[in-house]
């Protein structure tokens, strides 16, 4: 990979997130995933003749939680424009979407590379339809319509182009994704295309103010296809004009089976969407009270949690920022720590260690966790009183998980307590100490790794369950006798 | 029972001396006898007989409505899921709807029996009827003349007494228009009023529903079933229900009437301006006063017309694919070629000609000197209605230069044909309720129509002014000789 330090990388993203609403923008059909072809498409979606659009007010109100989220100007008076041209999956011939007067404007979305924080400034955000699917196999050399996507309602989120690095547009790409789920207004999905970016990438010397020649690259459904196109198109770039070439205006395509992308069209051949208002849609008005009411119901944001997880609750920077990573997470965090009433960092160490190994192992979101917020309390409660040892406990999170019940259940059928009586610990370091004259003459001998091995054989006695700072502390007091 | 109005045609059968079936057959004979005209473009009888057979059920079981039994004419840009829906165009020959129009949905469910869909302009692009995949209509005063258009079907159905009442649809004047020259009773509603719901879309900032009938009592009748807040149509208005009926009783005295300078001048032909004063005439001898007012801009409106319409059409015809539903082209090479061959051969000359103009008065570089230029002036037409309204409570004035002109005498020329539309535009881009009502008879004996215009919302005044008039005239009354 190149470390030019003599280019410059830019890149704005402008990112469609399917939003979550039951029903399509501008028809009653449903939005859900994987219905046989046609069978979610009405007679709207269809687009047959007579049928005229009617908004989804829950589309509307995921614009507005999503602008009040990034700090943006919710616009009083937006309007829907037809964006017009020939595809046999877009059912009407034009799209409907937001151009001149979009519904969310400008607004902001903070984001950390490598510790280092940056503000990505939006550009803006606005309403609009997808289209259909152009099916191009199986059908016997004819291709196939699918319009259940038809009329899916989106958020078009552009933002400026503030971007830097490959890196950069990942971890902004990430946010987003993570404010948009947060808020529930998108379920987040990029197999099934629910989150799915677009890069506008180009180059220049550094220190020149002026941009360079743009392409736009589409068609990045991962958050690792939007590295690679990136880095893939930066290399394309500079190689050219390093060639002595120029770079052209055009759309891109990121074949991930390739890992490269390819040109789709020229701006000569770009073309001209003919956009005006929809007449059969009025100006999309909204007032200062919903405005406020939405605000009103708007969840805590993940930049706000993160700082009270830091500062109420004395967690580290890393930690608040993995815990507030999803809403479902952080919901987790407080519920466990609610319920545990212990130090905040031990609830966070489980969670970002055995919690999130489990998550991720399973697919799972936090919602859906094995292990509820409740069963970890339990488990943390015997660790903080000294019942569980780390290992041990270990194993009993692992028995929750696969099995359920609680800890203490766990701990008493299966024997697991720590032995922390001191009577029992002697009687095990004796016969330890007996059975080990090497290892004591080393240990007196300043051995001090010797020590290590008498724990490790009085653990083995327990069979782990011996309290091992209470071991180390016998065993120093008898040697030293 | 034919000549009957709507009004009549209700008592007889709330009288049971007539019922709904006997009605139905009479007027599908007289259908299938002058089908020469060509003003039907798909007769269903067994459809037909079947909702007269359900209307007549309707009244033995005392559900029925004022207008339940009372046969009705569809015009084919409403989808009908019992006829093809065409639009008079080859783009959509036999196309079946799964769903009526919310005005059809709305009549039937007033128990109003369908007859038919009748012909218009394809798309409804026209001024007479000529443009028409489906061959031209007869005028019933002069098998020459056209009966105007795009709703040339739905009036000259009513000129003959072959519908008591049609649907209709007014874009740019295509009620008024044609009611002028067949010499029948035509109105078109507030923008608004009617949903569009089930209208194969032509420019819908204009498109808008209304009714052919023999009386202005008869449309205020029938507006009380077909109009009203429709959810499915985001440009319908939400208001109380009203009963259109309301003001036929009050007398013209006092009414102020405002006659626009600019509709009297270079172009009105004597037979039609002779017609007109003549009209108003009357109206001053009822005791309204007429007051002179100037819509300075008016002549605007066929340039802004032909932008505003066009482009929004050459966007409301691209549905029309080949893709879903409607013609495909038989041979192709791929998909593009598909939908471009599809579509050259299923639109006709006119349809073709405004998608193109539309096109280009969108395209980037010339939508803010034609669109946005036509926009601005559209609101500074609708401007001088409101102040012209601050003066008086009803604009009349001519509805057309001319009577019926002769079938090929403008079609080679589209901007005199375009020219048709001159009073009438200004009222639609507006979007103000405007009716045409007969007011006597210009040359070669063929009709004329007076216009009437009111401000927004106040259908039930217009309708009681030129019922006023109707009571003290019988123009409306007389029938073209050959169709009794």
């Amino acid at each position: 990979m190149n470390v030019r330090a003599d280019w410059e990388v830019v890149i704005g993203l402008e990112t469609h997130a399917q939003l979550a609403t039951a029903s399509k923008i501008f028809s009653g059909s449903s939005t859900r995933f994987g219905a046989p072809p046609n069978a979610q498409a009405c007679a709207v979606d269809l687009a047959l003749p007579g049928v005229l659009p009617v908004l989804n007010a829950g589309a509307v109100e995921c614009a507005v939680r999503f602008g009040l989220a990034v700090g943006a100007t919710i616009a009083p008076r937006s309007v829907f424009a037809r964006k017009n041209y020939f595809y046999p999956d877009l059912p009407k011939g034009y799209q409907i979407s937001q151009y001149e007067i979009p519904v969310v404007q400008g607004g902001s979305l903070a984001i950390a590379v490598d510790g280092v924080e940056k503000v990505v400034r939006l550009t803006r955000a606005h309403l609009e339809e997808d289209a259909g699917k152009s099916l191009h196999e199986d059908y016997h050399g004819m291709s196939g319509i699918d319009l259940n996507r038809a009329g899916t309602p989106l958020l078009e989120i552009v933002t400026e182009p503030d971007m830097r690095s490959a890196a950069e547009a990942v971890a902004y790409a990430r946010a987003l994704h993570a404010l948009v789920v947060w808020l529930g207004i998108c379920d987040g999905n990029m197999q099934e295309g629910s989150f799915r970016c677009d890069a506008n990438v180009s180059v220049r010397p550094r220190g020149q103010a002026a941009y360079g020649t743009r392409c736009e690259i589409k068609n990045l459904n991962s958050f690792r296809f939007l590295e690679r196109a990136i880095l893939h198109e930066v290399d394309r770039q500079i190689a050219l004009i390093e060639d002595g070439g120029r770079v052209v205006q055009e759309t891109r395509l990121y074949d991930p089976e390739r890992d490269h992308t390819r040109s789709m069209r020229s701006k000569e051949d770009a073309m001209d969407y003919r956009y005006f208002p929809d007449p059969d849609l009025l100006p999309l008005e909204i007032s200062a009270e919903t405005v406020e009411r939405i605000r009103a119901s708007l969840p805590e944001l993940p930049a706000a949690m993160r700082a009270r997880f830091t500062a109420q609750y004395g967690l580290p920077a890393y930690d608040a920022a993995t815990l507030t990573a999803s809403r479902s997470l952080a919901r987790y965090f407080e519920a466990a720590l609610t319920a545990f009433g212990g130090d905040p960092k031990l609830v966070s160490n489980w969670m970002m260690g055995e919690l999130l190994s489990r998550l991720n192992e399973t697919e799972r979101d936090a919602e859906a966790a094995a292990v509820t917020p409740d069963m970890l309390a339990g488990l943390l409660k015997r660790i903080a009183d000294g019942t569980l040892s780390g290992k041990l406990a270990k194993e009993v999170f692992a028995i929750l998980w696969d099995e359920g019940g609680s800890a203490d259940a766990i701990i008493a059928a299966r024997g697991l307590a720590q032995i922390s009586d001191t009577g029992a610990l002697e009687a095990i370091v004796d016969e330890v100490l007996a059975a080990n004259p090497k290892s004591v003459e080393e240990f007196r001998a300043g051995k001090e790794k010797a020590m290590n091995a008498l724990v490790g054989q009085a653990m083995k006695a327990s069979r782990g369950k011996a309290n091992p700072a209470q071991v180390n502390a016998i065993l120093r007091r008898k040697l030293s006798g | 029972m034919y000549e009957k109005s709507v009004a009549e045609l209700a008592r007889a059968l709330d009288a049971g001396t007539v019922s709904a079936v006997e009605l139905a057959s009479e007027y599908l004979a007289r259908i299938e006898r002058f089908k020469g005209m060509n003003a039907f473009l798909d007769v269903r009888p067994e459809v037909t007989l079947a909702q007269a057979r359900r209307a007549d059920a309707m009244r033995a079981a005392g559900r029925a409505t004022a207008l339940t039994g009372v046969p009705v004419a569809h015009k084919d840009i409403f989808v009908t899921r019992d006829f093809a829906s065409t639009a008079a165009s080859r783009m959509l020959d036999g196309y079946m709807s799964p769903f009526d129009a919310a005005v059809v949905e709305n009549m039937a469910a007033a128990g109003m029996v369908t007859l038919g869909k009748v012909n218009c302009d394809e798309f409804a692009m026209g001024s007479s009827n000529e443009n028409s995949a489906y061959g031209r209509v007869a005028n019933p005063w002069d098998g020459n003349a056209v009966p105007g258009g795009s709703s040339g079907g739905s009036a000259a159905a009513v000129a003959a007494r072959l519908a008591p009442v049609a649907t209709a649809t007014d874009t740019g004047g295509s009620i008024r228009e044609p009611a002028a020259f067949s010499g029948i009773t035509g109105i078109k509603p507030t923008y608004g009023r009617a949903s569009r719901w089930g209208m194969i879309a032509f420019a819908s900032s204009l498109d808008q529903a209304g009714v052919m009938t023999q009386s202005a009592e008869d449309a205020a009748l029938v507006f009380n079933a077909m109009l009203g807040f429709d959810p499915r149509d985001s440009t319908s208005v939400e208001r109380a229900p009203e009963d259109y009926t309301r003001d036929l009783a009050t007398p013209v005295a006092g009414l102020t009437i405002g006659v626009p300078r600019e509709f009297f001048g270079k172009g009105l032909q004597p037979d039609v301006e002779a017609a007109v004063r003549a009209a108003l005439a009357e109206y001053e001898k009822q005791g309204a006063r007429l007051v002179d007012i100037s819509l300075p801009n008016a002549e605007l409106g066929i340039p802004v017309y032909y932008v505003i319409a066009p482009a929004e059409c050459s966007s409301n015809l691209s549905r029309f694919d080949g893709v879903r539903y409607g013609h495909r082209a038989a041979h192709y090479d791929d998909l593009a070629d598909m939908i471009k061959r599809s579509r050259a051969e299923g639109f006709g000359a006119e349809p073709k000609r405004r998608i193109l103009i539309g096109t280009y008065v969108l395209s980037h570089g010339y939508y803010d000197a034609y669109y946005l230029k036509a926009q601005r002036v559209r609101r500074i037409i609708a401007d001088e209605f409101q102040r012209a309204f601050r003066e008086c409570d009803i604009i009349a004035g001519p509805v057309t230069t001319s009577v019926a002109f002769g079938f090929g005498e403008k079609a080679a020329d589209p901007v005199s044909m375009y020219l048709s539309d001159l009073y009438t535009i200004p009222g639609s881009l507006a979007g103000l309720p405007g009716m045409s009502i007969p007011c006597g008879f210009g040359a070669r004996n063929l009709p004329v129509g007076l216009q009437l215009t009111a401000n927004y919302f106040e259908e039930a005044k217009l309708l009681g002014a030129a019922h006023r008039y109707q009571l003290a005239t019988d123009w409306h009354r007389r029938m073209p000789a050959g169709i009794a």
